[in-house]
């Protein structure tokens, strides 16, 4: 065996902010693609002369605007989380972390009045089939958002304090998820 | 770990029992502890790479056959056998092509490899990579079952044709968890001292294909999200079964595929300044033209089949100024590009194999390998820029098909060579390349004739499918059967190639660490590498840091047989 010398012991190398980058540039072409493919459709639709959203079928926008606005809660909790865990603060961090999950409660709160409001089954047409996908999609990155959330708070709770990384790759996270809903929230609740 | 209690009966007759002392009638109970095989659960990326590259070389087999099987149909180019399945064979020829092979045998040298070469202890998110091989494995299991059950595109199972969507997502999520691994591998567990110049060659390639899988699997999975969706609730808004190809068959064409053929073409990369004994001079121009290859990744973004440019009669039809950049454009970046930056990695070649005094190449069994299927996949390449052009009517003809396992074939035999170069690493042992040489010159002989005959057949028209009208076209189809049946040789002797080797190790003595007198950080440590592959992280100082260290050491002797004191 050759015997190079051995280097300094490698310096933290933000492994879980790079994973979490590469998760946000997963999520960011998940959506664009899935949202490529509805503009696609409803081009091809409206140019055929039909009508893109079914008669009868409203889609509701206070809810749709007040996820959006809820968003931005999110963005800043989590933001919040990252300042406090930077000054070792770990009753903020945990209580930054709470309100984070509570604001993305809402917001899947808010995404199931919509299903509720526009009362369509998911069999009745392509419009329906490409909603509950795309929505779907959404719902599920909420989902490990608010788990990634719960874990984060868990591990401040049971007292890893020094791992602030996961705290910033969390905020990457919401930030993604914020932007994602944001290009759905033109395409799908304002566009049409 | 399992406990298993078992209970085993007293024996009949005892000691005790003959002296009359009374018998324990009652069972004995053992406890049996059963635990499942470390490889199942193992977060060391070298058996996670393993796993993989098992079950690519199993997937090219049966890929292989399945084309055997399309190839004897197609010799008479009318009577069909399997008339109810020839769908079916189809769509395994293409997912097998693309999931069963190419990705998987790309994922394994770069997740066996990659953290070796950084001088890393362990891959970044191993549980995330472990993740990734069950994922593509039962997402590949679960495709087989569908298309053996009358699903696939044109399949008359509703259900299978379900299962048939999802498996292609369960697939493509196992292989964007397998790239985030591999990505983040590079960019944070390098050695101290390796800046991303110094980052060799195939880890370069490593990369940009985890990017590259990073950017395109998620389209291709949103995609299915909504043909799954549709095609379950009896929808026809993306075209029914037929609608899978129209949606989402861009990844299984040029340039999407080229993806996957970025290792390859790395391993070529990382083979030449090896074999021949030089350090590459300007790193960056090879590191540019595998990243432009991966310029591909762009092509299945924008989810296109085939770029085509307009063409009429001798000239370039600019009809208008949209046109210019409508198709112009969109065929220079997806077929143009990637072309050139297959030109720029040979360009590179040329400069590392001219002579140089005093310099001896050595040239190992690996790098015909590297070389031949590189060489395959640049002709793939070429092909997809003449695909693309309207006006030669290759669209809808077998030349496609032709491209597809050009670039697929040419990057399997490849990554047949990047295992035989690193078998020292993985197993401990080092095929011997009088054995070597022979199954590359059958790969690329298996090659050229189960491929050139379809660009052929393509210009006189054979349409692609199995059913043709011009007898002279018969002859090019045998010439492509027997391609495939010479491939399905390679892969066998290449796998008796891996197996007599490893048998063979236990007589011959040790293969020692650095067998093929190499360059970069893997070969510094003991061959087969250990679980955590360094015992301390090693310093570097150039990206040939092996070389450094035998340059110190000559440098050393000599000066010490100057002076006449020992070295």
């Amino acid at each position: 065996m050759y015997a190079l010398p051995a280097g300094p012991t490698p310096a933290p190398q933000r492994q879980t902010l790079i994973g979490s980058a590469f998760a946000a540039m997963a999520m960011i072409m998940l959506a664009g693609g899935m949202l490529a493919v509805w503009l696609l459709q409803r081009d091809t639709t409206l140019a055929a002369g039909d009508t893109w959203i079914p008669k009868g079928v409203g889609v509701p926008e206070v809810p749709a605007n007040v996820m959006l606005i809820a968003f931005v809660g999110v963005c800043v909790f989590a933001q919040w989380a990252v300042w406090s865990a930077k000054r070792n603060d770990r009753d903020h961090t945990v209580f930054a972390l709470g309100i984070t999950i509570l604001t993305a409660l809402l917001i899947v709160n808010a995404q199931a009045y919509i299903y509720h409001e526009m009362d369509m089954g998911i069999a009745d047409g392509t419009y329906q089939v490409m909603f509950y996908a795309i929505t779907g999609m959404f719902l599920g990155m909420m989902i490990v958002g608010i788990l990634f959330s719960l874990v984060t708070a868990f591990r401040f709770t049971g007292g890893r304090t020094g791992d602030r990384e996961i705290v910033a790759a969390h905020a990457i996270y919401w930030y993604t998820t914020a932007a994602v809903f944001t290009a759905l929230w033109f395409v799908v609740y304002v566009t049409k | 770990m399992t406990t298993i209690e078992t209970a085993e009966p007293a024996p009949a007759e005892s000691d005790d029992h003959a002296s009359g002392s009374g018998t324990d009638a009652r069972p004995h109970h053992r406890t049996v502890e059963v635990q499942p095989p470390k490889w199942l659960s193992s977060t060391d990326h070298k058996i996670i790479g393993q796993l993989f590259l098992i079950g690519g070389l199993l997937g090219l087999l049966a890929t292989v056959a399945v084309n055997v099987i399309i190839g004897i149909e197609r010799v008479d180019g009318s009577d069909v056998t399997f008339d109810n399945s020839i769908s079916q064979m189809f769509d395994a020829q293409r997912v097998g092509l693309v999931f069963g092979a190419a990705l998987p045998l790309a994922l394994a040298l770069c997740i066996a490899l990659v953290p070796l070469q950084l001088g890393a202890r362990a891959i970044a998110f191993p549980r995330l990579a472990s993740i990734g091989f069950w994922l593509w494995f039962g997402g590949l299991v679960l495709n087989i079952v569908a298309l053996a059950s009358d699903g696939g595109t044109l399949g008359e199972s509703a259900d299978m044709v379900d299962l048939f969507i999802a498996s292609l997502g369960l697939m493509a999520v196992g292989a964007v968890a397998a790239a985030m691994s591999i990505g983040t591998t590079v960019l944070t567990t390098r050695a101290p001292g390796m800046t991303m110049r110094r980052v060799p060659f195939f880890s370069w390639s490593a990369l940009i294909t985890s990017i590259a899988l990073v950017l395109v699997m998620p389209v291709f999975t949103g995609t299915l999200v909504y043909l799954f969706l549709d095609h379950r609730n009896g929808r026809t808004g993306f075209g029914g079964n037929a609608g899978f190809a129209t949606w989402a068959g861009w990844l299984f064409t040029q340039p999407a595929t080229y993806i996957f053929a970025i290792p390859a073409i790395g391993v070529f990369a990382e083979l030449l300044p090896a074999n021949f004994r030089k350090r590459t001079p300007a790193r960056g121009v090879m590191i540019f033209g595998l990243a432009l290859v991966g310029v591909a990744a762009l092509g299945g973004v924008t989810q296109q089949n085939v770029a085509r440019l307009p063409w009429s009669g001798s000239e370039l039809n600019l009809d208008h100024f949209g046109n210019k950049f409508d198709d112009l454009v969109p065929f220079t970046a997806f077929n143009v590009l990637p072309l050139l930056g297959m030109f720029v990695v040979l360009l590179m070649a040329l400069v590392l194999i001219k002579p140089e005094k005093g310099v001896r190449p050595n040239i190992t069994g690996a790098l015909p390998f590297a070389l031949f299927g590189t060489g395959m996949i640049a002709v793939g390449m070429a092909g997809t820029v003449l695909y693309a052009i309207d006006d030669l009517a290759l669209q809808g003809t077998v030349f496609e098909e032709g491209i597809l396992v050009y670039v697929v074939y040419g990057a399997a035999l490849a990554i047949m060579g990047g295992v035989v170069w690193w078998a020292p690493k993985l197993w401990g042992f080092a095929p011997a390349t009088a054995k070597v040489v022979p199954i590359a010159l059958l790969g690329v002989l298996a090659i050229v004739l189960a491929t050139f005959p379809q660009y052929i057949a393509g210009f006189l028209d054979q349409p692609a499918g199995w059913v043709y009208t011009n007898d002279d076209l018969s002859i090019w189809n045998i010439l492509v059967l027997v391609g495939h049946g010479l491939m399905a040789l390679t892969v066998l002797a290449f796998i008796g190639l891996l197996a007599g080797a490893r048998r063979s190790r236990d007589r011959d003595e040790a293969i020692g660490d650095d067998p093929w007198d190499a360059q970069t950080l893997e070969w510094t440590t003991t061959s087969p590498a250990p679980g955590d592959n360094f015992v301390d992280v090693p310093l570097v100082h150039s990206a040939e840091p092996l070389l450094d260290l035998k340059a110190s050491i000559n440098t050393a002797a000599n000066s010490a047989s100057r002076d006449g004191s020992p070295a």
